[in-house]
């Protein structure tokens, strides 16, 4: 036996097939059993009588599942386990033990409602239990099914996942927090705060809205309790936008890789997961934590360190200002705009004190590019995004596209990019500071990989490296949701909100969401824009750093002063109401809007044109029996 | 337990004292201003406070805003002095800038 | 109680920050030090009802003043390490007159008699209320200071252009 044989491939094929065999009876027998439990807990609750479940519920279904039976089992092992040594047979016998004991406490002490902890265990664990050991055991049953099967759907479970995350889960916490808001203002909200955090709901007057949570069905108002917190709720908010930001960076980076590829007439990732190698993030991320954690020796260690969390944190932040619809703001505060400039400008910081940190000469460069860059940029930048503030008359974003009458939900052509024709100078010019802020190419100058072998990167590995790509796509994803909403309308779709169905029923909510105005309309419009910076990213050179301040100060800067006074002069000649002016308004907005358009058309025609007479690319003979190629 | 006027005084007192000492002990020409600045915060700390919980108007804030631009500015015009300063001495230390004592 | 967690939470941040400012004798790390001292002070105007300067404050002071910071120990240090330990003396003679300073602002706040938790503003200063002010009341002190900004301006251009040898 050498050294390069695994211990696990000299085993003969018998002794696998009676692992396998072995593992089928345990789960079989295990979810078999958690199967009878919880089908008895079910029909318990729906057949009984209210009285007979509430009892069986409370009373000796804790008591057996609760203590006996974690006792009699803990006894059991204990027993089997004697010959083995008896500490091994303490320490996994005694935890069964230990539970019983610490369920009977809770149940004899406590003021605890037995009737929950009933639910519990014979109905939420069992239930839980039996289809975690049922899809083991037909994993194990039918391995060569599953393997065959994993690929394919594992791509249709992420988009599924990327949807379900986007729409489906905040969609319904947001009905469920509005009903919650709603119990609040009401009369059973008025009384004393019944805890620590405050809220006035107890669960008797939770239970006593409706017969759904009445008597037998009130352990779901142990559910709605929590919400009534405001820290519950943010927690909840918070774990949906650090779950948007984990899935924003693996999705972008699969996707420019993709599109950077297809632009070199390449392939781009097309193995890991099956289609289109869909899971390569998912590998890289892997391949990154496992990667050795590395510290400069000669650096200042602390600052290296922290720079990451410097560069991390302000991203996130940045979400908790920045709205996806109108309800579905984290905070929706009136100076939400300022509030994500100044995160923005923050993780400026960390990619500096990064690069100061490394003690290598090209991180050093690197960070004084950055800190170069980020004093041209930010003031044309602030400047470009004043001018549809000014037109609005307010900072809060979710009032820029809602706003009666000068909000953008009145169709395309009511968006603020086709208002006047310095707004829509304003957007190239935001746009183009917006690829400098995120340091995207042609403005990568801080990592730039040919000169400064990766700037301030260049010293960080693994997790560290990974959370400072993490901000840079989040960042990406902030500042073209900020020209979306800005500019490109927000959440509003290119139809009239007018036309919007006006009943409040379910259904109507659903489809004016998706059809008029929602968060969809703002996730795809964000990406589209996110696809134009991966676009110019693998289309343009980078250009130097003199250039970069050069483009900034002696360009852009001018510029958006002169279009910053022209939007002033024109709103003021809008205020006067001649009647001249009104008809050049109006007639400079669809020219605006037929403009945008046609562009519009041109590229779509550009990209069916592109699919219709797509051409096998150069070389690919080696690859094309990939799927998907 | 509530927070009054009195819990932001003392807080700024800590932060105005911080600030002297660390102007008094850095020779370094940004140390000194890093010091400028937390002064500037603590007695910003304290304007925003009494425009709460004394005048209950915008009075305080606007004076905030205030101290917050004549902050920027000083710093801008006080690292253009240092690097005047560093190009023609070499160092930043201030005790260095004594030339012009007779 | 929330006020009181928050107040403890931020005021500690900036506060053990402003410390971390004297305490460490490289510059750089002065600089971070300063970054959690503003990010501090911010969370408290935040907290005081005044949203705008808490933004203002991290836009101007987190952003633009302490990126002006770090570039200027930046430009000029020769090495990374620039470190300064003060003397035994120097040390004893600040501590001596931080703590003066100190005891004697604490002594007069809390010998004023303010009454604990009255508050008469109840609502955010919304931006529409600042800017009115800025625009009335305060018209001369405003085209004053954007005078000022424009000196700055001129000035600074001025003091730190290359010199051509």
């Amino acid at each position: 036996m050498t050294h390069a044989t695994l211990p696990w491939v000299e085993r003969s094929p018998d002794f696998w097939s009676r692992i396998r065999l072995q593992a089928q009876a345990l789960l079989l027998c295990g979810g078999g059993a958690m199967l009878v439990v919880a089908v008895f807990g079910i029909a318990l609750l729906i057949q009984g009588r209210d009285d007979g479940v509430v009892f069986w519920f409370s009373v000796p279904a804790p008591i057996a599942f609760g203590a006996l039976l974690p006792l009699a089992v803990g006894a059991l092992i204990a027993g089997g386990l004697i010959r083995r040594g008896w500490l091994l047979s303490l320490i996994v016998g005694g935890h069964f033990i230990a539970a019983g004991i610490v369920n009977y406490l809770i149940l004899e002490w406590l003021k605890f409602d037995a009737y929950v902890l009933g639910i519990l265990l014979l109905l939420v664990f069992p239930a839980l239990g039996c289809a975690t050991l049922l899809t083991g055991f037909l994993a194990v049953t039918f391995y060569r099914v599953f393997a065959l099967i994993l690929p394919r759907a594992a791509p249709i479970l992420f988009f599924g996942g990327v949807a379900a995350l986007l729409i489906v889960v905040p969609w319904l916490h947001a009905l469920l927090f509005e009903f919650i808001k709603g119990l609040m203002q009401s009369e059973l909200g008025r009384n004393e705060a019944v805890t620590f955090f405050g809220g006035g709901l107890t669960i008797a007057e939770l239970s006593s809205i409706s017969p759904i949570l009445a008597d037998r069905w009130r352990f779901l108002a142990y559910l709605l309790w929590p919400l009534q917190f405001d820290v519950v709720r943010d927690i909840v908010c918070l774990g949906g936008v650090l779950g948007f930001i984990n899935v924003i960076p693996l999705f972008t980076i699969w996707w420019e890789r993709k599109v950077s590829g297809r632009i070199q007439s390449r392939l781009g990732p097309m193995r890991v997961g099956g289609w289109h190698g869909w899971a390569q993030s998912f590998a890289d991320g892997i391949k990154l934590i496992f990667k050795e954690d590395f510290v400069p020796p000669q650096g200042d260690k602390a600052l290296f360190r922290l720079a990451p969390y410097l560069t991390f944190v302000p991203a996130v932040c940045a979400f908790i200002a920045l709205p996806f619809a109108t309800l579905w703001a984290f905070r929706a505060l009136d100076v939400a705009l300022v509030f994500i400039l100044a995160m923005l400008g923050i993780e400026v910081v960390g990619v500096i004190i990064a690069g100061w940190a490394s003690n290598n000469k090209w991180s050093v460069y690197g960070s004084m590019r950055e800190a170069c860059q980020m004093v041209s940029y930010e003031i044309p930048m602030g400047m470009a995004l004043l001018i549809p503030v000014m037109t609005a008359g307010t900072l809060s974003l979710t009032t820029i596209v809602d706003d009666a009458h000068f909000g953008q939900t009145g169709g395309f052509w009511t968006w603020m990019v086709f208002r006047n024709p310095f707004c829509f100078a304003a957007a190239l010019v935001y746009f183009v500071a917006s690829l400098a802020s995120c340091k995207r190419a042609p403005f990568d100058l801080p990592e730039s990989e040919s000169e400064l072998v990766a700037g301030f990167l260049t010293e960080y590995s693994g997790f560290r490296w990974c959370l400072f790509f993490f901000a840079e796509y989040a960042a990406m994803y902030v500042v073209c949701g900020l020209c979306t909403i800005l500019f490109f309308g927000g959440w509003s779709s290119p139809l009239p909100a007018a036309w919007a169905l006006t009943s409040d029923s379910l259904f109507g909510r659903a489809a004016n969401g998706v059809l008029f105005s929602g968060p969809l309309w703002f996730v795809l419009k964000s990406g589209l824009l996110l696809y134009v910076q991966i676009w110019v990213r693998w289309t343009l050179p980078r250009i130097r750093i003199d250039q970069v301040l050069y483009a900034c100060i002696q360009v852009m800067l001018p510029l958006t002063m002169v279009l910053l006074l022209g939007n002033t002069f024109w709103i003021l000649l809008e205020q006067q109401g001649w009647g001249w002016f009104t008809a050049l308004t109006g007639i400079v907005n669809w020219a605006l809007a037929a403009f945008g358009v046609i562009v519009f058309v041109v590229c779509l025609y550009w990209i069916i044109h592109g699919y219709v007479n797509n051409r096998r690319l150069v070389g690919t003979l080696a690859i094309e029996h990939l799927p998907g190629a | 337990m509530t927070i009054g006027l009195t819990h932001y005084l003392i807080l700024s007192a800590a932060m105005f004292a911080c600030g002297v000492m660390c102007m008094m002990l850095k020779r370094n020409a940004v140390g000194v201003l890093v010091g400028i600045e937390l002064l500037l915060n603590a007695a910003n700390v304290n304007f925003v406070a009494f425009a709460r919980y004394r005048t209950g108007a915008m009075d305080g804030q606007i004076a905030a805003v205030f101290v917050i631009l004549l902050a920027a500015a000083e710093a801008a015009i006080a690292i253009a002095i240092f690097m005047n300063f560093y190009n023609n001495a070499a160092t930043i230390d201030v005790d260095r800038g004594a030339t012009l004592r007779g | 109680m929330f006020e009181a967690v928050m107040f403890y939470l931020f005021g500690g941040v900036a506060l053990v920050s402003a410390i971390g400012c004297v305490a460490s004798s490289n510059i750089v790390r002065v600089a971070c030090w300063l970054l959690g001292a503003l990010g501090g002070v911010a969370g408290l105007y935040f907290l005081n009802f005044a949203n705008l300067l808490g933004a203002i404050q991290l836009i101007v002071y987190a952003g633009g003043t302490l990126l002006l910071i770090i570039f200027g120990i930046m430009l000029t240090s020769k090495s990374p390490w620039i470190t300064y330990n003060p003397k035994r003396w120097e040390v004893v003679t600040a501590v001596c007159v931080g703590a003066a300073l100190f005891a004697g602002t604490a002594i007069a706040t809390l010998s004023a008699g303010l009454k604990p938790g009255e508050a008469p503003m109840t609502a955010n200063a919304t931006v529409k209320q600042i800017g009115t002010e800025l625009l009335t009341s305060y018209l001369v002190p405003f085209e004053a200071a954007s005078v000022l900004l424009l000196a700055v301006l001129i000035g600074a251009a001025y003091l730190a252009r290359a010199e051509k040898r």
